[in-house]
């Protein structure tokens, strides 16, 4: 975590008060809950009233995905669009909303480069757009860092006044990101990918946008998401959010990253790498002929984190979904690795997985033989 | 050394696993999930691979301090083991999948991957007890007779048990769930698993039934002629009595046994108690846990039974098959069970029974 936001969290734990309280000590950390909200509206791009604090990017995402299709389906659209390369967080609520809800999913797939089809987007809006209760798309891939065009799914959007919905988990405070200037209906963020703390994250909800909720009860932020509010871990987010990233150095040490794992692995490719824009600190590269999760604890071993696709609730890797929309086939997607790079990443550290890999890869070869 | 420690999330490998590590090894901890869509939760003494013992398994890796990780072997398992359950029922033998998993799976595609990686050996909870010998490591019984897996573990080649490590076969099981619990192993009292993993309801014949169907079919005496009806082969056991339903009694009143499956003809044969005894038997494809043997008739014991008894036995090796005779006849010996012969405490070898003799 942030440093200034771990000080900023341990003077709130210190405080007594319910934000919600109308005592003087409630309306004292009321006033620092709602500067925090105020600064991560400057952030965000957004009105401050137009966020919804929640505990975690998926209970914002599943509020947004499920809160608008309800909302529609009572106006006739029972359509569910989401990208082939979303989170689960995205993926799994839809797909729960068409098994137990009688919502209608499409998936759109992705080109090679990891980017969502958008011509196959604007065939579905032109024949169907009518139909459609909300499009959600992440801003960019958590798994190769693809970044995707979600300014002119918006555009496209806007024809047929369907709302979309972004997981913007990813890019927050990596790459420039605008609620207002995408025009977007809503956005989904989580503080403990920016160096703010686990266990809050946020709904951007349009202004005068009103959804059905999911938690019921105090009705605190706009009657949508009931539950005192988490005062030390949103102005944690906050002084997070505020902190500067150094995205330039990160990006940097990103290529010379790639380039030395590709010169001392011919074989490797990189995933996603033809896209025209992506994150600065995610890189996901294939090493033909391994097993990831062998490549894993060899890794582990030395020192190093990487990781591999997901893991199912067994903990058994799977072929990452994403690797497969993007034309992988299983062998090849399990063959397939990520590694973050970020803030505290040094140089030293990167020329050290850059000498340890050849070794590293020959011996998970091997093992894959056997 | 540098080991693998395979966790299955139960008492005995967690222990395994913290006495390889407090003796000084490398340890890292891996749980193989074995079932391509593994149950939520553990039922009783039935089943493993459940999500709940894969959290079990990364608990214990975790108090005793070892990295952990899991390893997907479901595809392996189907193939070496589910599908070999399989097609020996099919062929109307009575296979053990514990010793296929030990052969194939753990000392095989487990041990090969981590010898590959860089390790030197796997640590498992198996109760048995391995000893440094002028050929070599040799297999042996546990102390704690009741808990002996030795019989699972004989299909180990010299090779193999080379790079097994049983830390378990010098303590009772009951002495190994006080040290669980002053270890502060959470699994301490979890209950120990029984039956066949990959069979959850603990009903073979009915998972049998669901997975190769079933067609009625005679119920023949020894004389071939025709006396009941059975409702699928798979169902029947050797030596079994019960639920044979048959209509014609037998002159004396006897009651009769199974004795033979046969498969092609979906026939089960019936007959007398004395008629199910054996005194000899061949196996096939035997394994020689240490010096291989020889066409001299030696004195020894054989099991043929997880947890059976040694019976006392001659045996010899002819090139092609194990033959071991018997000195007093046995009940109920059916093809493709394993044969284990043992020289006092240790295991020789073992191969699949694939005829008996009276």
């Amino acid at each position: 975590m942030v440093s200034g936001a771990i000080e900023a969290m341990r003077t709130q734990l210190e405080k007594l008060g319910n934000p919600s309280s109308l005592h003087t000590q409630g309306r004292e950390v009321r006033k620092e809950l709602e500067l925090a909200r105020e600064q991560l509206a400057k952030v965000i791009g957004c009105h401050a009233s137009e966020i919804i604090f929640t505990g975690s990017g998926t209970e914002a995402n599943n509020t947004a995905i499920k809160g608008l299709y309800w909302k529609n389906r009572a106006l006739g659209r029972n359509l569910v669009v989401i990208s082939a390369i979303e989170h689960h967080a995205i993926l799994d609520p839809a797909h729960w909303l068409h098994d137990h809800d009688g919502a209608e999913v499409v998936s759109i797939g992705v080109t090679k480069s990891g980017v969502v089809d958008l011509d196959a987007l604007k065939v579905l809006i032109d024949n169907r757009g009518d139909e459609i209760a909300v499009i959600s798309v992440m801003h960019s891939n958590n798994e190769t860092g693809v970044i995707q065009p979600i300014a002119q799914i918006v555009a496209m959007a806007n024809v047929a006044s369907i709302p979309v919905h972004s997981d913007c988990v990813q890019s927050f405070c990596k790459v420039p990101l605008s609620f207002a200037e995408l025009g977007l209906t809503a956005m989904t963020l989580s503080a403990h990918k920016i160096g703010g703390p686990l266990g809050i994250g946020i709904l951007v909800l349009k202004r005068g946008i009103d959804i059905p909720a999911i938690l019921h009860g105090g009705g605190q932020e706009r009657d949508i998401r009931s539950g005192t509010l988490n005062a030390p871990s949103i102005v944690g987010f906050a002084v997070a959010a505020t902190s500067s990233i150094p995205v330039a150095e990160i990006a940097e040490l990103r290529e010379e990253f790639t380039s030395g794992v590709l010169a001392e692995i011919p074989d490797a490719f990189l995933n996603g790498d033809s896209a025209q824009e992506h994150l600065p600190g995610i890189v996901n590269i294939t090493f033909p002929g391994t097993e990831s999760d062998t490549l894993l604890l060899l890794l582990d071993s030395k020192g190093i984190s990487a990781s591999t696709g997901s893991a199912c609730t067994a903990g058994v890797q799977r072929p990452s979904h994403v690797l497969l929309a993007m034309g992988h086939n299983d062998k090849s997607a399990r063959s397939s690795l990520r590694f973050s790079l970020g803030a505290t990443t040094t140089r030293d550290e990167i020329k050290k997985v850059i000498e340890l890999l050849p070794s590293v890869i020959e011996q998970a070869r091997t093992a894959n033989l056997r | 050394m540098k080991l693998i420690a395979a966790m299955s999330g139960g008492v005995d490998s967690a222990v395994a696993a913290a006495r390889a590590a407090e003796a000084g090894h490398e340890v890292t901890g891996v749980h193989l999930a074995l079932a391509a869509n593994p149950q939520k939760y553990r039922s009783g003494a039935r089943g493993c691979c459940t999500i709940e013992d894969s959290h079990d398994a990364r608990r214990a890796a975790d108090v005793v301090g070892i990295p952990f990780y899991i390893w997907d072997m479901a595809e392996e398992f189907h193939q070496g083991v589910v599908e070999n359950f399989l097609s020996e029922y099919a062929s109307g033998r009575t296979p053990n999948p514990c010793l296929r998993c030990n052969e194939k799976i753990k000392f095989a595609a487990v041990l090969d991957r981590a010898r590959a990686m860089g390790f030197d050996g796997v640590v498992t909870g198996h109760y048995a007890i391995t000893r440094e010998g002028s050929t070599g490591k040799t297999l042996h019984r546990a102390i704690d007779n009741s808990k002996d897996q030795s019989y699972v573990l004989a299909v180990l080649t010299i090779e193999q048990i080379a790079g097994a490590i049983f830390p378990l076969g010098d303590t009772e099981k009951v002495d190994i769930r006080k040290e669980a619990a002053e270890r502060g192993l959470y699994v301490a009292n979890k209950p120990d698993s029984h039956d066949i993993c990959f069979v959850p309801s603990g009903n073979n014949a009915s998972w049998l039934h669901d997975r190769l169907g079933s067609e009625v079919g005679p119920i023949v005496d020894q004389s071939g002629t025709k006396i009941g009806e059975h409702k699928g082969a798979y169902t029947y056991t050797i030596g079994q009595r019960k639920g044979l339903g048959l209509s014609v009694p037998t002159e004396d009143g006897s009651p009769r046994f199974v004795l033979k499956i046969e498969p092609k003809t979906n026939t089960v044969v019936v007959g007398s108690r004395e008629e199910l005894a054996i005194t000899k038997m061949f196996g096939e494809k035997p394994v020689w846990c240490g010096p291989e043997v020889t066409d001299k008739p030696t004195q020894g014991f054989v099991q043929i039974r997880a947890h059976g008894q040694a019976l006392p036995c001659e045996y010899f090796y002819d090139g092609n098959q194990l033959v071991a005779t018997l000195e007093k006849p046995l009940l109920g010996l059916a093809t493709g069970q394993a044969m284990v012969i043992y020289d006092g405490d240790r295991v020789v070898g073992s191969a699949t029974v694939s005829e008996t003799l009276a």
